[in-house]
């Protein structure tokens, strides 16, 4: 088990004040003069060989990330900070937000200097309206203490902060769509190439990354990018907060090393599943969007990026959800199809269309009333889906359904045997969207 | 996709106070020259604040002079975004998640609770007219699951007596206390927990 001392928030249960001299305390502010002093390039080789990886979901290596930025400053340069944490079983962001918001701000300055930005937004979901005023209270105190404005913390970079709040859209998490927020439009992701990281906001440069990148970074300039790396296994490094919910005893959120065993989490932290281990059915292990692992997989699987893609699921946020054998599994899933159909901003057919199909049969086979092609039809469905879409979220509503389909595939067949009646007699008139009747599914 | 009505009900004009623009311009100053477009969102929230939580068409209207942008720009953000409320809704507005994560420990049974003592639908005003509920998507408080959100304010590890006991006090124009009903202190867990033990600031 990761030892205290190694935990990057030492406040995330808000035990302590979240002021500056509170957060000095905890490191936070100390010598960010002398880290910003070694140059850009250090501070990005830096993070490179830490070895850092993308927090919000994509596991993308930030150090690479923040390269793209143009060395040469032609227009203003952004960075945004995307706290439009959504994604259901997560959040992690939320206790960064209102418990450690200076190793943001700070990770922030470090950034934006390190790409050459002047300017931040930082994007919050709507909801978290406390989090976001807090948030601005401690924006507003560093600005006092003249650790951001004008010349900030005595490195001679200037950087403002500011907040936008989202308004309830999931897909705003992904980054374009959250730009095209910002800018005041619809949240409907754009076609990359070109990244935001040549063209992003106001078609300027913009690098985005999630609460939780930019609020480790400080730590590891200052502990080191070996000290970092030397955690968890090689391109999977370092530490992360994983959000345990569901079916367990004591559910919380808890920084852990990477690569740490499910089994551990579960059982050491969040009290083990309710009913026993015995009684587990599956685990999501990363945030709604990546497919379910069956309890053979849970027993051995160990936290990290890689191990994860190859059991055929992936990281994710780490927002890990517990279902026990006392719920019905595909019940579960038709509620995040639910999800899904509700969020999917429109924008392409295949998933605008696909999620709703895709929450309707599930809704049907929850009810025991689908009949046998369906499922067939269902699984024909998320591939339809996967891969044409402008943006991953035809992906993340498809491979929940994916890996229900993989490890629950009899448990469906078996309480969805339903023949139509029109296979038989063929006098019947058989209405192809029958379901449509529904009134609620309409 | 979500549905969004908008309300018969519509006043014919509607303005900003002195106050709410000058925090509208101060807004507007945080994008830089030209893009001024971004506020709408925050000026949309503006307009809930002054307007009993809810966004009439004029308010859009107003918004869209104010911002130089098409009001059709407007109208589209407005009906987007699922907390911009186009139709009025109680004083005290209930947001039950139920999103699988919240699901899994109980929340239909807070649905249940809405419905006996709010009204029978969604999105209904009670009868007293001071509270009405929506079921929504995750709000984000998944490990102090299962919640629900009142105006601004978290109420985490609920159960079906809790919220009804809630119900009853904003009833009574009442305001709650926000956070968890468990006696639970933020995301830590319930009981003996295992990190961070040693509370001095290392």
């Amino acid at each position: 088990m990761l030892e205290d001392k190694d935990r990057i928030f030492q406040n995330l249960y808000g035990d302590n004040g979240i002021d500056v001299e509170s957060s000095k305390l905890r490191g936070d502010w100390v010598d960010t003069k002398e880290i910003c002093s070694k140059g850009k390039n250090w501070i990005i080789d830096e993070i490179k060989s830490s070895e850092l990886r993308g927090r919000g979901g994509a596991g993308f290596p930030t150090g690479l990330k923040w390269s793209f930025a143009p060395k040469e400053i032609t227009k203003p340069h952004y960075l945004v900070i995307n706290a439009d944490e959504s994604e259901p079983g997560t959040c992690k962001d939320r206790d960064i937000l209102r418990f450690e918001p200076q190793k943001l701000i700070e990770g922030c300055l470090i950034a934006s200097y390190a790409v050459g930005a002047h300017k931040c937004y930082i994007y919050i979901r709507g909801e978290y309206f406390n989090e976001g005023q807090n948030l601005q209270k401690s924006i507003n105190e560093a600005y006092e203490k003249k650790l951001i404005g004008k010349n900030a913390c005595g490195t001679g970079w200037d950087l403002d902060i500011y907040i936008h709040y989202g308004a309830g859209a999931y897909i705003c998490g992904e980054e374009t769509a959250l730009l095209e927020s910002i800018e005041g439009n619809k949240g409907q992701p754009r076609l990359k190439p070109p990244f935001p990281a040549l063209i992003g906001l106001y078609g300027c440069p913009t690098i985005v990354n999630n609460v939780e990148t930019i609020a480790v970074v400080p730590t590891i300039l200052r502990k080191g990018a070996k000290w970092f790396a030397g955690l968890g296994r090689p391109k999977n490094t370092g530490t992360k907060i994983f959000c345990i919910s569901g079916n367990v005893n004591k559910p919380c959120n808890v920084e852990e090393e990477m690569g740490v065993s499910l089994k551990e989490l579960i059982e050491k932290h969040a009290g083990g599943v309710v009913g026993g281990w015995e009684n587990l059915k599956a685990v999501i292990p990363g945030g709604s969007s990546m497919p379910m692992l069956p309890k053979e997989t849970c027993d051995t699987i160990k936290m990290d990026f890689d191990s994860l893609v190859e059991q055929k699921s992936g990281l994710g946020t780490a927002g890990i959800i517990v279902i026990n054998q006392d719920q019905d599994i595909i019940a579960c899933m038709a509620r995040i199809a639910r999800f899904y159909k509700h969020e999917s901003c429109g924008q392409c057919t295949p998933c605008r269309e696909g999620s709703g199909w895709m929450w309707r049969m599930l809704e049907r086979m929850k009810n025991n009333e689908a009949s046998r092609e369906e499922i067939e039809m269902l699984e024909d469905v998320t591939k339809q889906i996967e891969g044409h879409t402008i943006c991953a979220f035809g992906e993340g509503s498809s491979w929940p359904v994916q890996g229900l389909l993989r490890h629950f595939k009899k448990e469906i067949i078996k309480r969805n045997n339903f023949n139509p009646l029109v296979n038989t007699n063929k006098n019947i008139p058989y209405l192809v969207d029958q379901h449509l009747l529904d009134k609620e599914n309409a | 996709m979500s549905i969004k009505k908008i309300s018969k009900y519509q006043p014919e004009k509607f303005e900003f106070n002195e106050n709410n623009l000058k925090i509208s311009k101060e807004i507007i100053s945080k994008y830089p020259e030209g893009k001024q477009k971004s506020a709408v969102m925050s000026l949309l929230y503006l307009v809930q604040n002054q307007n009993q939580n809810w966004i009439p068409l004029a308010a859009m209207k107003y918004i869209a002079k104010l911002l130089h942008m098409p009001y059709i720009k407007v109208y589209e953000v407005a009906t987007f975004y699922s907390m911009y409320n186009l139709t009025p809704v109680g004083k005290y507005f209930y947001q039950v998640c139920t999103t699988t994560p919240c699901m899994l420990r109980g929340a239909y049974k807070l649905v249940e609770a809405c419905k006996e003592k709010i009204s029978k639908n969604e999105n209904e005003i009670s009868e007293d007219g001071n509270c009405s509920w929506v079921e929504v998507e995750c709000l984000g408080a998944c490990v102090n699951a299962p919640m629900i959100q009142i105006n601004e304010n978290y109420y985490e590890d609920l159960s079906k007596d809790k919220l009804l006991k809630i119900i009853d006090e904003t009833k009574n124009g009442k305001q709650p206390k926000p956070g968890s009903y468990k006696g639970r202190f933020n995301s830590a867990p319930e009981t003996e927990r295992t990190t961070l033990n040693n509370l001095k600031n290392a």
